[in-house]
């Protein structure tokens, strides 16, 4: 094989690389402050759409994406006031948000005529930045800038020790003055906006499209980067960027008429989602999750 | 227990319900005004068409079927403390392993019981890998069962393209064989006696828990890991139990969906008539409460959602997706135990003025 054969496969993987690695970061914002949420899939779908539709209403490839971002942000505030304030239960949460996003989008095709398929038109997608060898998105990197911020974020200010404080001992933090349903709120909000980020991603970038099954549990390997990362983002970099190659070579092989013959694509498929279980499978042991994560804080 | 006291206990858990149902069907008629659909006309239609008649009965009843089941595995683990959401893929796998029997020849009932058999075993295999990833790694059941469903996605549409796939109709599989189909209870409809088997697994469901030690050892593990581990109840053992039960559950709803809804009796390309049935399957576990029977009446209830939305799609016009967008809000105002302090709090206020009005 020549090695101009592996440069889409490079380019491809950083590609297929952003939405998971956005998700992934915003999800351990919040699971740092003890939210666990499973509902980052639908958050990423909804924001796919109204991405997609901001873009077209705007006529700008940002204007799109700054949609899905406060899109995200939006849901956010909904998970995140259901988790704090009202003291709901998170994973039921998440499922209520999936399956509303399931039906919101589907809903929405419908009415925007094609149901199940809505074309971005191409002039208002974002331009890509051609490297010579490729075109690589400016999203790349952003989420690899995005990655490098949030770790100094959690890891060397202030705030980020009040967000872990209020993850591992919320009870301690209250004592001390932080209001734990405040920070948990906020961390929720940040993480939607960077989740709706991702979702915008899918529609206005990477697919020029939106469908029923865009995200096709992008959300949920996501979930499962967090884990194997132990919410440490620069790792969710790298989880990000290893998945993205299985996600972009199963893309790659389904176009390579050699290797097609010889699997079936839908073998192929699979391999992201078996690679996810594997990788997890063997992260786990060493990772520490949060004390308070998936509890809500009752102030006694 | 005196039967005032047994109404009471059981009271609260259906006002939830009732009331979650009645916020999603609100916000759902919100979006409507919003789209300019007629709400009114919209749920109507609806209703007429899931209950209104005999016929419309029999169709929700028939929807109702698969959900039961699927609901049940979600439920049974959830009694166990654990978050199932694999049924969606040991589904397509039990319909898989049912369709597959149809490739031998055997007599009438046996042939029944033998796919019944086979979409158990086969749902319950694929649960396994879950109850051993959480007990040997440590991998969190939400993460692994989503990721078996789309494997599960996936081999299900190779199988279908490439290996039980019909002859002469290349976008389906081969059909369920005649001597391996429910015969239909009302003629004309959909419903068929596969709603019996859900019904029965049902009430096995509601006998294992409440009524054996296998039952009470699982809740007691749900409901308070630390005395059962106190109580020498073997946490392996209740993860083992809920994701193999669950499993054996979902096979078994895969299989009396496509031995037992007319036309096709086969799985068509894209899944359409098992696709979601193990979400929504979630969803109606969360209305029924995780329990057998409340499970039995919130699926009739989604069953008529699901039947009576295709009717609203025809008069109205609206789309069939807002159902979901309903689903999905109840599960969501089911998440809030503050609901029903709001509730209070306004039924109060409300009481209060009316009050101060009359004096």
């Amino acid at each position: 094989m020549e090695v101009e054969h592996l440069w889409p496969i490079f380019f491809i993987s950083l590609h297929a690389m952003v939405p998971i690695t956005l998700a992934a970061i915003g999800e351990t914002i919040e699971e740092s402050a003890g939210l666990f949420n499973i509902g980052l899939e639908g958050m990423m779908l909804i924001s796919a759409l109204t991405g997609a539709l901001g873009a077209e209403y705007t006529g700008s490839a940002v204007g799109g994406l700054l949609v899905g971002l406060s899109t995200g942000a939006l849901l956010g505030l909904v998970f995140g006031v259901i988790n704090t304030y009202w003291k709901g239960d998170q994973l039921i949460t998440g499922v209520g948000i999936n399956l509303l996003a399931l039906g919101f989008v589907a809903f929405m095709l419908v009415n925007l005529g094609a149901p199940g398929f809505h074309i971005v038109p191409r002039d208002v997608q974002i331009k890509l930045i051609p490297l010579g060898v490729g075109a690589v998105s400016p999203l790349v990197f952003v989420t690899v800038a995005m990655a490098f911020v949030v770790y100094w974020l959690l890891h060397r200010t202030q705030l980020g020790i009040r967000i872990k404080a209020v993850g591992e001992n919320p009870a301690a933090a209250d004592v001390a003055g932080i209001s734990v349903n405040a920070v948990r709120l906020g961390t929720a909000i940040a993480a939607g906006a960077l989740i709706g980020l991702a979702g915008a991603y899918l529609s206005v970038d990477w697919f020029g499209a939106v469908t029923k099954e865009i995200t096709a549990g992008r959300g949920f390997i996501a979930l499962a980067i967090v884990v194997f990362s132990g919410l440490n983002p620069l790792l969710a970099l790298l989880g990000g960027f290893i998945f993205g190659f299985f996600d972009g070579f199963a893309t790659w092989v389904s176009t390579y008429p050699k290797i097609k013959e010889i699997i079936p694509w839908q073998f192929v498929a699979m391999a992201p989602y078996i690679v996810t279980l594997l990788v997890v499978a063997g992260a786990i042991g060493r990772v520490r999750f949060p004390k308070a994560l998936g509890i809500p804080y009752l102030r006694e | 227990m005196h039967w005032a006291q047994a109404l009471r206990k059981y009271l609260t858990p259906i006002t939830e319900s009732v009331l979650a149902g009645v916020i999603g069907l609100a916000i759902g008629a919100v979006i409507m005004l919003g789209y300019g659909y007629d709400p009114g006309a919209a749920y109507v239609s609806l209703f007429r068409g899931s209950f209104g008649s005999i016929f419309s009965w029999a169709e929700s009843l028939a929807n109702a079927t698969p959900l039961i089941l699927t609901a049940l595995t979600f439920a049974i683990a959830m009694r166990g403390g654990l978050f199932n959401i694999g049924a969606e893929g040991q589904l397509y796998i039990g319909a898989l392993a049912a369709v597959s029997v149809s490739l031998i020849h055997l007599p009438s009932p046996l042939h029944l019981i033998v796919a019944l058999l086979a979409a158990m075993v086969a749902g319950m295999l694929w649960s396994l890998p879950v109850a051993i990833l959480k007990l040997t790694r440590g991998v969190h059941e939400v993460i692994s069962t989503i990721m078996f469903n789309w494997i599960a996605h996936f081999f299900a549409f190779y199988m279908i393209a490439n290996v039980l796939t019909d002859p002469i109709r290349g976008e389906k599989t081969i059909s369920i064989a005649e001597t391996s189909r429910f015969a239909r209870i009302l003629p004309g409809s959909s419903l068929n006696y596969g709603i019996v088997v859900a019904v029965i697994a049902a009430l096995l469901v509601l006998f294992l828990l409440w009524r054996t030690t296998a039952g009470f050892e699982l809740r007691v593990a749900g409901h308070n890991p630390e005395s059962a581990h106190y109580a020498g109840i073997s946490r392996r053992k209740q993860v083992l139990r809920a994701f193999l039960i669950g499993g054996v559950l979902a096979g078994l709803a895969g299989a009396v969906q496509v031995m037992g809804r007319p036309p096709t009796y086969a799985l068509v390309t894209g899944m359409s008539q098992v696709a979601n049935l193990g979400f929504d399957g979630i969803a109606v576990a969360m209305i029924g409460r995780n329990h057998p029977i409340g499970i039995i009446f919130a699926a009739i209830f989604f069953g008529g959602l699901m039947v009576g939305g295709r009717i609203m799609q025809f008069s109205p016009g609206v789309p069939l997706e807002l159902v979901r967008v309903i689903e999905g809000v109840i599960i969501l105002a089911l998440a809030v135990p503050e609901l029903k302090r709001i509730f209070h709090f306004v039924r109060k206020r409300f009481s209060l003025r009316r009050q101060s009005h009359g004096s």
